[in-house]
């Protein structure tokens, strides 16, 4: 591997001189950025795959063998529809709007580490980072509901801003006793500091509230309050169509894995396996596996659950959630003190 | 060859980020409609935010996107995309207020000339190459002993609003039905379901 790499910089050093460094990074994001959607296409597959199964169905089987071309299928189809823009809409923000929700869902990868060498930037604040990047993506939402001048869509979205700035709290609150536990805000040094228990064993409340508190913020059921079919047609991008409606979808699918890789990196160890004599596997093994049992949760509780109530939801999160963090905060500081680790 | 370009880059990322910080805040007061205003002010908070990463100030940077756009700019938006007002009739007398504005903008023009007066470049990234501390653990260590106690006044103040806010707005209703969530968490199956067995026809 490392062989490689070194003819690669070699080669690309001779023939871009000195600004491959800047090649370099880019093709970097492009490797990076390709992986995500394809796992964004297959994951809308194995959605549909496996809530089929648990509802004792099939699945898509027609396209490819076993349906495996069915995402391909599905691209196809909403790249060439028409995108229809409603003639009262705010034409400008209308189509910023799905870009905005899309943007942040992919910017977030940037700081998350597959392994200790593989990250793209390694900044010293990255839990922060990507707290403040999933914050922006209300924003898209927000925008789409308003500049569609339509009711649903706007009572779509503003439920969806409310949804999301009230999670992103307890959310934040579930990560700052791991940050506590890690001593840092890099993400790499917080799976490092897990190398002998994962946070999962002394915050198992927290990872919960956590997994919780990530569903309901990216919109997710049994928390799809934003787009819920039955009262508000499809919510906040009942106006969009053709790719502006992808760029949501994908969006959602895209802050789905980004969520879940980071639980699996804060809570479950990240790339490390969990027997240290298993460490001949390599670290992207366990994080994919990791993240992909989180993603099938996911799915499951989408296949389980009935929608909640908003009421209930807000309740959840700002009465049960908040004040339990805050309380598990104060006692992982006061078992770090009795400890002697602080 | 290599410094030359990383200083290059780092000065078009400036010009970049401080262009649309500027062109945000002009048309946050020049858009006609206000909640392009709202969203031009966004922009600018995240302009700025790219200004804090260039200055090596991560932390200030993510801090600020999270607190200002995460919530500020956000609530901003929630209000003035409720507000149903003529935006056009409230504007009609803003020629009037426009020696006030000019004399609070010279105000504040002054103030940043004296301040940027004081400030000698160069200082301050000396000082902060000599101490091998992230800045997250440096703003850190001086909030929470130097600066402890006008940091706890300021949340105290913050405390203070926030229930001032609440009180002032909540208005306990009684004319119409609310959620009992008590009794609906004490409800169980066997009080709420029955299984009745049907004979074939006899149903409905």
């Amino acid at each position: 591997m490392n062989d490689i790499l070194r003819v690669v910089h070699e080669l690309g050093g001779g023939l871009f001189g000195f600004v491959w460094p800047g090649v370099w990074t880019v093709v970097k994001i492009a490797i990076l950025l390709g992986i995500v959607m394809f796992c964004v296409t297959y994951l809308t597959l194995a959605e549909r795959k496996i809530i089929g199964w648990m509802q004792i169905r099939m699945g898509p089987n027609r396209v490819g063998p076993l349906g495996l071309l069915q995402p391909l299928a599905d691209a196809v189809k909403l790249f060439f529809k028409e995108t229809l823009i409603p003639s009262k809409s705010e034409k400008l923000v209308f189509i910023l709007a799905p870009a905005l929700t899309f943007i942040p869902a992919l910017l977030g990868w940037a700081v998350i580490p597959f392994s200790p060498e593989l990250v793209l930037a390694d900044i010293n604040v990255g839990v922060l980072y990507v707290l403040a990047i999933s914050s922006m993506g209300a924003y898209g939402i927000l925008m789409s509901g308003w500049a569609s001048n339509a009711r649903y869509s706007f009572l779509g979205s503003v439920r969806s801003a409310s949804q999301m700035i009230s999670y992103e709290v307890s959310m934040g609150f579930t990560i700052i006793p791991v940050v506590m536990l890690a001593g840092s805000l890099n993400l790499k040094e917080i799976v490092l500091s897990q190398t002998d228990l994962w946070n999962v064993v002394p915050l198992f409340p927290m990872f919960f509230i956590y997994f919780i508190s990530v569903v309901a913020e990216t919109n997710r059921a049994p928390f799809d309050l934003p787009e819920a079919e039955s009262e508000l047609v499809s919510g906040f991008n009942t106006e969009y169509s053709a790719m502006t409606f992808g760029m949501f979808f994908m969006g959602e699918y895209a802050n789905m894995i980004l969520v879940s890789t980071m639980g699996s990196i804060l809570f479950l160890g990240g790339w490390l396996p969990p027997l240290p004599f298993l460490s001949f596997i390599p670290g992207i093994f366990w994080l994919a596996l990791k993240t992909g049992f989180l993603l099938f949760v996911f799915l499951w509780i989408r296949a389980t659950f009935p929608r909640y109530r908003y009421d209930q939801l807000m309740r959840l999160g700002w009465k049960v959630f908040l004040p339990f963090s805050l309380l598990w905060i104060f006692l992982t500081g006061a078992a770090l003190h009795l400890l002697g680790k602080a | 060859m290599m410094a030359s370009v990383a200083s290059l880059v780092q000065s078009f990322a400036f010009y970049l980020f401080a262009g649309m910080a500027v062109l945000g805040a002009v048309l946050v007061v020049a858009a006609r409609n206000p909640v392009h205003s709202v969203l031009s002010l966004v922009l600018t908070f995240f302009s700025t935010a790219g200004l804090f990463v260039l200055l090596g100030a991560e932390f200030m940077a993510a801090v600020l996107v999270m607190v200002y756009m995460g919530a500020v700019a956000m609530l901003f938006l929630f209000v003035v995309m409720l507000l149903d007002v003529d935006f056009d009739t409230l504007r009609q007398g803003a020629a009037d207020h426009l020696p006030m504005g000019l004399a609070v903008g010279f105000a504040i023009l002054v103030e940043l000339v004296v301040i940027m007066a004081g400030i000698h470049p160069g200082e301050g990234a000396a000082h902060a190459a000599a101490v091998p501390v992230s800045n997250t653990m440096a703003i850190g260590k001086v909030l929470y002993t130097q600066y402890l106690y006008p940091f706890e006044a300021a949340s105290l103040i913050l405390l203070v609003a926030m229930i001032g806010a609440i009180g002032l707005t909540q208005r306990v209703r009684r004319d119409i039905r609310r959620q009992k969530v008590c009794e609906q968490i004490a409800r169980r199956r066997d009080e709420a379901v029955e299984l009745k067995e049907v004979a074939p026809g006899q149903g409905a």
